[in-house]
């Protein structure tokens, strides 16, 4: 099976769960042996991980025909394209795009990310497409997430072939109801004409139906799973502060993550004991806001931001935590609960998140409810079997939960939407 | 001829209300009052009441042919008396009819027969007294919380008097013996056993309105000619359930109670009776010991305490509660020892319960078992405080010391007793003489009170650098 895939971004190079996500996704699905993926994201930076799949870098595909040799071409982009794949898409070009500011190969620079101009990237992506859809061959377009929709879309128009959208968030959960037009727009027209749409659950797949109005028989749920941990980060040792114990929140710091939440709860926790520290880890348009509420309520001493963590800091902070918290207001899904899950930390999490449809060996509160959430805070640190308890059950639950068993359903799916 | 032991449990726990961690320390009131009033009342009107009254109706119209068993835990009785007298007022009646026998359990329907035999025994022993006092007669048979039993609980019933207890006819403990005779314990040969046939009290308690089961709908004469079809030789066939399987888990429009009713002419034409546990233990020979060596209960699939103790939360709030049990024993404050007994109930360990069964677990007010161990915990954290304000905790060290105190005080005291005799029989000695020289020169008297003025510095040097 061939399929082609769109994505924004691939690991390392990731800033949410996206780029997790579409690399577990894969890497379990190239494990059935038959399939060939082709996996376009705008800005590859040349150290992704493409020994399983090939990866399309959308900044290297010409969309205007330019005269350029073979070495010419090699040292500008033989990093993520060789000058061959780089002359079979020039034989695609479609239409005449020379009015398009392209650099010298013909090509468009992407910023990677997710820029100001963000529109204007998606669009460009989608006119790429065209050209990648016009010169591959595969049998099923996949698209993940609302960037790539309207490349999807373009794909599908070129080619005639069957067209799925994986929806990893809609903007009813990053703006907690208030939707941007334009975004809700793209997500709604990539909603109509697809052909199946998946969700990473059925908290998503409800917003799906009820809100983009989308026929229950064609979405789907297909939840995320986690990628097992490499030996590097398990040999982390954990730095433990004695006698005292570490709260941790990370993630971005928005309005959808709800860390106003986690903040209340934590003043609730040190009104009654001394020895927790609360650590918000990640960045956001809320931070500063939290700083304030933090100084306000007085616990400034006990709460700290550490700022953005990227790769094994990321761990190094889990493996340091006694309590994971994510109290998000809504997550489609929510990744990194299953992390720290697997560096042993006891896991709290809101039921308004994906993940909570899947765990069971964690603690679920309402996001609302700061006194249950201070409560499960208070009893994990205080009582050593239900940590104890939270920590090895809720790693073997975690253990189970594998990309492989998710990429079988994907396959049923595809095999379903093909008709095959 | 065979005959049919009917036996229902009462019981209501005292439901705990939503307890944060900021409470500790400030509320000392542990309890849902609005929900045991409204759960107590529903129990009450839907299965208490037309149960016992269907079951005083089937006394009296066979003449006393239909016999019958309760046992109502000592909690369960305060919250009928509060909430539900009526219930009480109808097991007056049924008592008045000489046809049915009060079994005693502990007071708290809690575990502490696997924690401590001082509590177990005390609350077994003041369960007794109550039953005695409310219905007249002293049971003479004991059912555990939960029909847990082993060896080692079976010589406890037996120290205390009983003569008979009540327990689950487990496959893995029976093997290829039958549940319809009577056994005894392997460590108190004088304490019989009667086991519950786990088929047949399950088709009434669990599968009677279900109508997937195979057996849908049952009757009362199919339900005999079951019983009348075994082996001549089984004569008892034991039948427990939870009264509430009456009216709540089977309800009452499944005809329950009409089934309930029939049963009695049923056995009568199949020439099957009805005993009560005591007429049965009076009845018929133990036909063996029977080796429990691990707690056995009529709980789940496993049929072990697993249900309240399989994990590691319920090991640690079980351990943590009993931790203070002879502090409790020792104090005479009320409000603790009734705070105790409630935190006892097996219920709320069960609440914790991670078992995935396939059977949904009845948690009350909780959603998950963490839920139910966070409230716990944070409760028991307020009760323990409560308890230690009044006996610190002391390590074994300091504790063995202050033993060793007593004891050196003891050994001291029977010295100094010895002294005082020996300085009193010199005293009546001297006196002796000196009443002959004051019959001689009666002007001498100091030297009789010398002797009492030097014991008193005396003590108090021996007993200094002993207490160090």
């Amino acid at each position: 099976m061939k399929v082609l895939m769109f994505g924004w971004e691939f690991p390392p190079h990731i800033s949410g769960g996206l780029g997790t996500a579409s690399y577990g996704l894969t890497k379990g699905f190239v494990q059935q042996g038959d399939v060939e993926i082709k996996f376009c994201i705008p800005k590859p930076y040349g150290d992704e991980d493409n020994s399983f799949l090939r990866i399309v870098a959308m900044n290297s595909v010409p969309i205007v025909w330019k005269d350029v040799n073979h070495d010419y071409v090699n040292s500008r982009i033989g990093k993520v394209m060789t000058p061959e794949e780089y002359y079979r898409y020039r034989e695609h070009i479609y239409s005449d795009f020379s009015y398009m500011h392209t650099n010298d190969l013909g090509c468009m620079e992407f910023a990677g990310g997710y820029p100001d101009n963000l529109h204007d990237e998606i669009n460009n992506y989608s006119i790429i497409a065209g050209v990648v859809a016009r010169t591959e061959e595969f049998d099923i377009i996949h698209s993940h997430d609302w960037l790539t929709y309207p490349a999807g879309i373009h794909a599908k128009q070129v080619s005639g072939k069957k067209l799925v959208i994986h929806v990893h968030a809609t903007d009813f959960d990053r703006s907690r109801g208030n939707v941007n037009p334009t975004v809700y727009a793209i997500e709604k027209n990539g909603m109509d004409n697809a052909d199946h749409i998946f969700c990473v659950s059925e908290l998503t797949r409800q917003t799906v139906i009820h809100k983009y109005h989308q026929h229950p028989s064609k979405v789907s749920t297909l939840h995320n799973a986690v990628t097992p941990l490499e030996q590097e980060i398990l040999d982390i040792v954990p730095k433990k502060i004695p006698n005292e114990k570490v709260v941790t929140f990370l993630g971005r710091i928005t309005m959808q993550k709800g860390p106003e939440y986690f903040v209340e709860a934590a003043a609730q926790v040190l009104k009654k004991t001394k020895n927790i520290r609360f650590c918000m880890a990640g960045s956001g348009d809320m931070m500063n806001d939290m700083i304030r509420l933090v100084a306000q309520r007085g616990i400034s001493d006990r709460f700290h931001f550490p700022g953005f963590m990227r790769g094994r800091q990321v761990y190094e902070c889990l493996k340091a935590s006694d309590v994971y918290i994510m109290p998000s207001v809504s997550e489609p899904f929510g990744i990194s609960p299953l992390e720290a899950m697997q560096c042993d930390v006891p896991t709290i999490i809101s039921k308004q998140s994906g993940c909570a449809e899947i765990l069971d060996k964690c603690i679920k509160t309402d996001y609302w409810d700061i006194n249950a959430m201070a409560d499960a805070i208070y009893s994990i640190c205080n009582n050593e079997s239900l940590y104890e308890y939270l920590k090895v059950e809720g790693r073997k639950e975690v253990d189970s939960i594998t990309w492989e068993d998710v990429a079988l359903k994907l396959r049923r799916m595809y095999e379903k939407v093909l008709g095959w | 001829m065979k005959t049919i032991c009917f036996y229902f449990e009462l019981h209501q726990i005292r439901q705990l209300k939503r307890y944060r961690f900021f409470d500790i320390g400030s509320d000392h009131y542990y309890y849902d009052d609005y929900a045991n009033e409204s759960m107590t009342m529903e129990l009450a009107e839907k299965s208490y009441v037309p149960a016992l009254k269907t079951m005083l109706e089937m006394i009296r119209e066979n003449n006393g042919a239909f016999k019958v068993a309760f046992s109502v835990s000592g909690v369960g009785l305060e919250m009928l008396e509060l909430y539900a007298p009526q219930v009480i007022e109808l097991l007056h009646e049924i008592n008045k009819t000489g046809c049915c026998e009060f079994l005693c359990e502990p007071y708290s329907h809690g575990l502490s027969s696997l924690a401590s035999k001082e509590v177990f025994m005390e609350e077994v022993m003041r369960q007794n007294r109550k039953i005695k006092e409310l219905f007249g007669k002293k049971p003479k048979v004991l059912r555990n919380s939960g029909l847990i039993y082993s060896d080692e609980i079976g010589e406890m019933a037996s120290q205390m008097g009983f003569k008979g207890m009540l327990s689950e006819g487990a496959k893995h403990i029976l093997a290829w013996k039958s549940p319809h005779f009577v056994y005894n314990c392997a460590s108190a040969s004088n304490l019989k056993l009667l086991l519950r046939d786990y088929k047949l009290s399950d088709d009434i308690s669990l599968r009677f309105s279900n109508p997937e089961w195979s057996e849908y709908p049952l009757f009362a004469e199919t339900y005999i000619d079951w019983i009348a079809q075994f082996p001549e030789e089984e004569k008892v066939i034991n039948i427990f359930m939870n009264l509430s399987a009456i009216g709540m888990a089977q309800p009452l429009d499944s005809h329950i109670l009409d089934f309930m009713k029939a049963l009695p002419a049923c056995a009568a034409q199949r020439g099957i009776t009805f005993s009560t546990p005591s007429e049965v233990i009076d009845n018929h020979k133990s036909v063996g010991p029977l080796e429990v060596p691990y707690p056995l209960s009529w709980m789940d699939e496993e049929r072990d305490a697993s249900s309240w103790l399989g994990n590691t939360l319920q090991r640690e709030a079980f351990s943590k509660l009993y931790s203070v049990a002879e502090r409790i024993m020792l104090t005479d404050d009320k409000k603790l020892k009734q705070d105790f007994d409630y935190l006892q109930a097996a219920e709320n360990l069960r609440f914790m319960t991670t078992k995935q069964n396939g059977i949904i677990t009845e948690r009350c007010i909780y959603e998950s078992p963490y839920d139910a161990f966070t409230n716990y915990m944070n409760i028991l954290g307020d009760f323990l405080a409560r308890v230690r304000a009044q006996y610190p905790d002391m390590d074994n060290e300091e504790l063995g010391a202050l033993q060793q105190m007593i004891e050196n005080q003891e050994v001291e005291i029977v010295q100094l007793e010895a002294e005082v005799e020996q300085l009193k029989t010199k005293l009546a000695t001297k006196e002796k003489k000196a009443a002959k020289k004051a019959a001689a020169a009666p002007v001498e008297e100091a030297p009789v009170e010398a002797p009492v003025a030097e014991e008193k510095p005396k003590r108090k040097c021996v007993r200094k650098p002993k207490a160090e």
